[in-house]
Parts: structure tokens; C-alpha cells; sequence
């Protein structure tokens, strides 16, 4: 197994994941979707990664691979834990995983079904409390009102059902739930996209605080281009299960390597009307990952793509560095194109 | 803790949501209380029988049901029926009753009459309303062919037609349960063989079934032990509805956050069940038992009917209602047909109250 370099804490490497898609009357195996394949990237201590990316690109199956909700087909995930040990966590048995579970946490996209309607406040944030042998009678009731003070919230709501709560407090209590074992890694899978605008800023304001206060390390799945460039420190962009450039934010905004982070971009919306530039529109559909084309999985739709984007599929490699952070992008053309970014 | 008055909806947990809904469904509140009211007949059938079932009189066959006096023609309050005279028809030698107002025959409340075991343990001989001289007739609802009181019998019956089908749906319940949840939490080849089994189940039919079991079983049983294996070998194969439910319910379920929350949490598989998954639907259960009880008391009636399910001396409601089968009985004592009503309203208010708690199960739901 290699070593971590010191500055890393967790890092995927060659991870996949496949879902077999089955058939018939005896269900037999016909094909699989590659919702993660093959991807590698590292997250430093500290920072909050955003990994970005269109539906149905993977970036929650990676969330949740890394939370081991599913089992990846192939790969590694090695963890740096809190006594300095590195552990593969694709590795390991689901027996073997609680440790873990208290040190990787999850908060979810909807703050509507991730709640369970029928527990009270109390018992859904006690509830990893509970399991893990934390605390229980009132020194439980301590704990869960100093976690609903953190996020923000009333600790006399304990006693609350989910229902008497507005999203963005509901998400507050997601958040809660997540902070309740003191985690270090903190897996958000679209934690604010459920949300208005004007709650999704209080949401990441308290994050950012949270992440300060806590020392936590983000990993931050989204779909939303400017709450990516607003939170995270470094941006990973994914296209049908693949990474195809990984960058410094203000880097990737301002001088993306890929074309297809260069359409991304063009779509974000811009406030001011005179900066308005031409939109990318990419022609066709977004390639099957079931049966995704050969050589570079977006060459169908890129406006740059030559004959060998067909049949060789370009690796993820460093094509620049800023500071001490290189700039990945998996282009055959990555350096020789000059895509135009955002400027903010 | 602060102490501050709560928004009593905020702090509500489920079961009290429910009830708020339910309480608006007015015809499921009336239900309900009658079918409470039926099961508290069905539980003190000895004080509530002014006789017993199988007590004969050869003097009254046939005789038409009495009315309850509270005021005779003088103006004095008493409890009191009046009695009878009766004449042959020299032509059809028919024997007739006609109510003879000046034969006052007192009634009473909680009069001492025939000795009985209450629960089979505690004596008694206290009748809820009987004549006070028990060898005088009282026929609130009539007499049968043998001058039993049907009033009596329809009371005793209610033990039965209400309870015998019980453990055969609670038999349902619990493999529907167990089995629908396994097929629904585990799915893949479990679901498969379970949802195969259940279509094969599904093709059976039932009264063809059910006539060659009452024939396959031991004659020497008596008819009650024989009507209880049936309905039990019925729930083996009965549980496939609720199974069907419960696995929807848990496939839909397994995929909710929550339930990916509980188990990233580190909770169990057990914990996750029975802790996060089982209350969602609860309610739902509790509505689909309120539902399946109607069907097997109508099973139970129409298969005695038939002459397939209770008979003599079993006394249930279809065992009742096989004594109207002939028209010259029907002609002469309709009131033989009143255990047909009282299957109509403890069906009705059975549907109606499932139907308010399947109304009032979700309260959740968006």
C-alpha cells in the first residue's frame, strides 16, 4: 500500500464503481453502468474540495462510496485516521467500518426525506450518539442541544418533530447530525441545492464557520458552479464518471484546461449584462455510462476534438502548476487549447 | 430546560397526528365505537343473554318477538313484556301467537336466572334483562323452530363470529410481515423466489379448497376445532395481500435518506427495521387488520350458510342464518334474517373505521 503524504487525508485511487444492470426473468447480469470509473484524486487537510459536475455524472456515487454506503467494485480509498494510521476503507469489512463511521460524515442533499418525520430532533441527533455509545439520559439531551446550538438552533426545539421546521432549519439539523460524533471529514452531497438562495448563503457561511471552528475537512458535491467557486479551495470537475480536470478554484474559473469545463463555465449565469459572453452549447446527449463511446468519453461533443480523442482515452495529468497545486486536466490537448474562463 | 408553552403540533409525535386526523372522519369515530360496542357483547355474552342458546321451549316455536313496555295502560313505570296467546289454524293445523296485552309478564334488570361461568372462571347467575319467573317466555327478537330466543343465540354468536377468525389473520399479519419485509428489504433472488411463491399462492382457489380441507379433516373433531384448522391452513395462505404491501412499503422506504442516514450512523440492520423503518407503517398495518376482519367474518357466515364451515351446535351468525335458508321459515318468522344484520353493520363499521385509519395512516405524507 503506498503512503500518504503528510498533507493528505484521504486519497481514491483508481476508484470504480459499477452497477450491473440485470435482465429478464432469472435477472441475469446484461451490462453495467460505470457510474464511477477509474478515478483518482486526493483531498488535503483542511480544505473543502468541490466536485462538480452535470446529474448523473457520479459525484454522489463518489460521496458515497467514500462513506461506504456502497461497496466499490474496484479501488482503494485510503484514509489517514485521527491516531495518524492509514486504512483502505474500500477495504474493509462493513463490521469493521464503525470506527469510521465516526470519523467520515455525511450531510444530505434533501433536508425533506433525510429526516425521518416520525423522531424528534432529539432522537435524530442522539441517534449516532446512541449507537456509538457516546451518551445517554440527559447528559445525551447536553449534548444534543450544544450541537443544535452550534448549527444555530433553539436547543428547546429538541423535542420537535422534523415537520415543525423550515428547510433551511431542517438542514441545520442534518448538519448537526453530521457534527454529533466530532467528525473530521464531512461529505456534503448537494448539502445546499435543496435551498433558497438567500438560506443557501447562511447554510455555507455556517459551514465555512464550522469548518474553521472544528478544523474539518470538506468534500463538497454540487452541481451549482458559483456555490462551488464561492466554498471550496479546490475544484474537481467529473463528466460520466470520470475527472477531468482538477484544479486551484480561481484557477480552474479563470483558465479552465478542459473544454468541457471551459461549457461548463460559459453557462454560469453572470449579473451584469455587458459581460455577457456567448454561450457554449454542447451538441448531443451526454454519453451512456452504460456504454460509453471510445477514446475520450466527450469527444462527441467537443469542438476541439481531433482523430486520436477517438480512440486514445486521455489520462488525468498535471498540465500546470500554481503555487505549490498542480493543475490536472485529462486533454490531450490540454495545453496547446486556450479556453476561456470566467473572470470575476 | 426551558419551559416555555410548545406549539402542541410541533411536539406531536405520530400516533397523536394520526388520532387528530381520524378524529375528523366522523363516520370511522361512530365505527369505531360500535365495533368496540360488539366486541364488549362479544366478551360478556353470559350477562348479556337472557338465556341459553340451546334452552328449548316447545310451547313457542315460532313465537314473534315482544316489545319492551316501560309504562303499562294505568300509567305505572315497570319493565315488562306481555305475553302470549296462541291458537291452531284448524285448516293449516298451524299453531299462531298473537301478543295478549293482559298477560303482563315483569321483567327485570340483573335477575337472578341460569348459572353460567363468565370467562369460564367466574360464576354468575345474574342476566343483564330477563323475566323475573325465568320459566315465563320473553322473545325480544323472536322464537326458532325450537322456541330457542333468538335474541340470545344472536348474542352468543357474536363471540364467535367476531373472534374465531382473529389468530387466522393475526397468523397472516405476522408472516405477511416477515416474509413482505424480507422480500422488500433484501430484494435481488429473495424477492424473486418470495414474489413467486406468492403468485403461485394467489392461484389457488379458495372455496374448492376450503370444501375438500372441511372433508380431509378428522371427523371426530368437533365442528368448532374443524372451522379453526381451516381458517388457520387459510392464513398460510392468505398473507400474500399484506406482504405485497409491506414490501412496497419497504422498498420504497429502503431508498429514503433517513434510512441511508441510520445506517451511516452505524446503527444495525435490526435498529434500522424496527427502530427507523417499521413506525413508518404501522398504521398502514394496523389499517390493513381493520380491513382483512370484515372478510373473515363474511367467509365465516357464508361458508356456514353452505353448510361448509360451523355447524349445530356451534352457534355463530352463519350458523343462525342457515336456519332462514328455507322460504316457509322466512314466511312465517322473518325475524330469522336479524343475524343477517348484524353481519351487515359489523362489515359496515369494520370498512368504514379501516377506512378512516388508512385515511388518518400517513400524516406525513406531502
Amino acid at each position: 500500500m503506498q503512503t500518504l503524504t503528510p498533507e493528505v487525508m484521504l486519497e481514491v485511487n483508481n476508484l470504480k464503481m459499477h452497477f450491473p444492470i440485470r435482465k429478464g426473468f432469472r435477472q441475469r447480469v446484461v451490462g453495467h453502468v460505470k457510474a464511477v470509473d477509474d478515478v483518482s484524486f486526493a483531498v488535503r487537510r483542511g480544505e473543502t474540495l468541490g466536485l462538480v459536475g452535470e446529474s448523473g455524472c457520479g459525484k454522489t456515487t463518489i460521496g458515497r462510496c467514500i462513506m461506504r454506503a456502497y461497496d466499490p467494485t474496484a479501488g482503494a480509498i485510503l484514509y489517514c485516521n485521527a491516531k495518524n494510521e492509514q486504512v483502505d476503507l474500500a477495504a474493509l469489512k462493513s463490521s469493521d467500518l464503525k470506527p469510521y463511521r465516526r470519523e467520515l460524515r455525511m450531510i444530505f442533499q434533501d433536508p425533506y426525506s433525510s429526516l425521518n418525520p416520525r423522531m424528534t430532533v432529539l432522537d435524530i441527533v442522539g441517534e449516532p450518539l446512541k449507537v456509538h455509545g457516546v451518551a445517554r439520559g440527559a447528559e445525551l439531551e447536553d449534548r444534543v442541544a450544544n450541537l443544535l446550538k452550534r448549527v444555530g438552533l433553539r436547543p428547546e426545539y429538541m423535542r420537535r418533530y422534523p415537520h415543525a421546521f423550515s428547510g433551511g432549519q431542517r438542514q441545520r439539523i442534518g448538519i448537526a447530525r453530521a457534527l454529533a460524533l466530532d467528525p473530521r471529514i464531512v461529505v456534503a452531497d448537494e448539502a445546499v441545492s435543496a435551498l433558497d438562495v438567500s438560506v443557501q448563503a447562511q447554510i455555507l457561511n455556517l459551514l465555512e464557520d464550522l469548518q474553521a471552528e472544528l478544523n474539518l475537512t470538506y468534500l463538497f458535491i454540487s452541481h451549482d458552479l458559483s456555490v462551488v467557486e464561492y466554498v471550496a479551495d479546490r475544484v474537481a470537475v467529473m463528466y460520466v464518471g470520470k475527472i477531468v480536470e482538477l484544479a486551484e478554484t480561481t484557477a480552474l474559473f479563470a483558465q479552465p484546461k478542459h473544454p468541457y469545463t471551459e461549457a461548463l463555465l460559459s453557462a454560469v449565469p453572470k449579473p451584469d449584462p455587458t459581460m455577457r459572453s456567448k454561450r457554449i452549447v454542447l451538441e448531443g446527449d451526454v454519453a451512456d455510462p452504460a456504454n460509453p463511446p471510445r477514446g475520450c468519453y466527450f469527444h462527441p461533443r467537443c469542438r476541439y476534438a481531433e482523430d486520436r480523442c477517438k480512440t486514445e482515452t486521455p489520462a488525468l495529468r498535471a498540465v500546470g502548476q500554481v503555487g505549490n497545486l498542480s493543475h490536472f486536466a485529462a486533454c490531450h490537448r490540454a495545453e496547446e487549447l486556450n479556453l476561456r474562463g470566467v473572470v470575476s | 430546560m426551558n419551559t416555555e408553552k410548545e406549539t402542541p403540533v410541533y411536539v406531536a409525535p405520530q400516533w397523536k397526528l394520526v388520532w387528530w386526523k381520524f378524529r375528523k372522519h366522523k363516520l370511522a369515530l361512530v365505527s369505531g365505537i360500535v365495533i368496540l360496542l360488539i366486541y364488549l357483547v362479544a366478551l360478556f355474552v353470559e350477562i348479556l343473554a337472557p338465556f341459553l342458546p340451546d334452552q328449548t321451549n316447545s310451547k313457542y316455536l315460532y313465537a314473534p318477538p315482544q316489545s319492551l313496555h316501560f309504562v303499562d295502560e294505568q300509567g305505572n313505570w315497570g319493565l315488562y313484556v306481555y305475553g302470549y296467546t296462541s291458537k291452531i289454524d284448524p285448516v293449516a293445523l298451524r299453531r299462531t301467537f298473537e301478543i295478549d296485552s293482559s298477560v303482563k309478564i315483569p321483567v327485570g334488570l340483573l335477575v337472578e336466572g341460569v348459572p353460567y361461568k363468565l370467562f369460564n372462571l367466574i360464576p354468575g347467575n345474574r342476566h343483564l334483562l330477563a323475566p323475573l319467573d325465568p320459566d315465563q317466555p320473553m322473545y325480544l327478537l323472536g322464537a326458532d323452530r325450537l322456541g330457542r330466543d333468538v335474541l340470545s343465540r344472536l348474542i352468543v354468536g357474536t363471540r364467535v363470529s367476531m373472534s374465531i377468525g382473529l389468530v387466522g389473520v393475526l397468523l397472516s399479519l405476522v408472516l405477511g410481515i416477515l416474509l413482505g419485509g424480507l422480500s422488500g428489504y433484501y430484494g435481488g433472488n429473495i424477492d424473486n423466489l418470495i414474489q413467486r411463491v406468492i403468485e403461485f399462492l394467489r392461484s389457488i382457489p379458495s372455496i374448492p379448497l376450503w370444501m375438500g380441507l372441511s372433508a380431509a379433516l378428522p371427523l371426530d373433531w368437533d365442528p368448532l376445532r374443524v372451522y379453526f384448522a381451516i381458517t388457520v391452513i387459510l392464513s398460510l395462505i392468505g398473507w400474500t395481500g399484506l406482504a405485497r404491501v409491506v414490501r412496497g412499503r419497504f422498498l420504497s422506504l429502503r431508498e429514503e435518506d433517513f434510512v441511508m442516514a441510520a445506517r451511516l450512523d452505524g446503527a444495525s440492520e435490526m435498529r434500522i427495521i424496527l427502530g427507523h423503518m417499521l413506525p413508518a407503517f404501522t398504521s398502514h398495518i394496523i389499517a390493513a387488520i381493520t380491513l382483512a376482519i370484515p372478510g373473515m367474518i363474511l367467509s365465516e357466515t357464508a361458508l356456514s350458510f353452505l353448510g361448509l364451515g360451523l355447524r349445530e351446535p356451534v352457534v355463530s351468525w352463519g350458523v343462525l342464518l342457515q336456519n332462514a335458508q328455507d322460504i316457509r321459515s322466512i314466511a312465517t318468522a322473518p325475524w330469522l334474517l336479524i343475524p343477517a344484520l348484524a353481519v351487515v353493520v359489523s362489515v359496515l363499521a369494520l370498512n368504514f373505521l379501516g377506512d378512516g385509519l388508512r385515511d388518518a395512516a400517513d400524516p406525513y405524507a406531502r
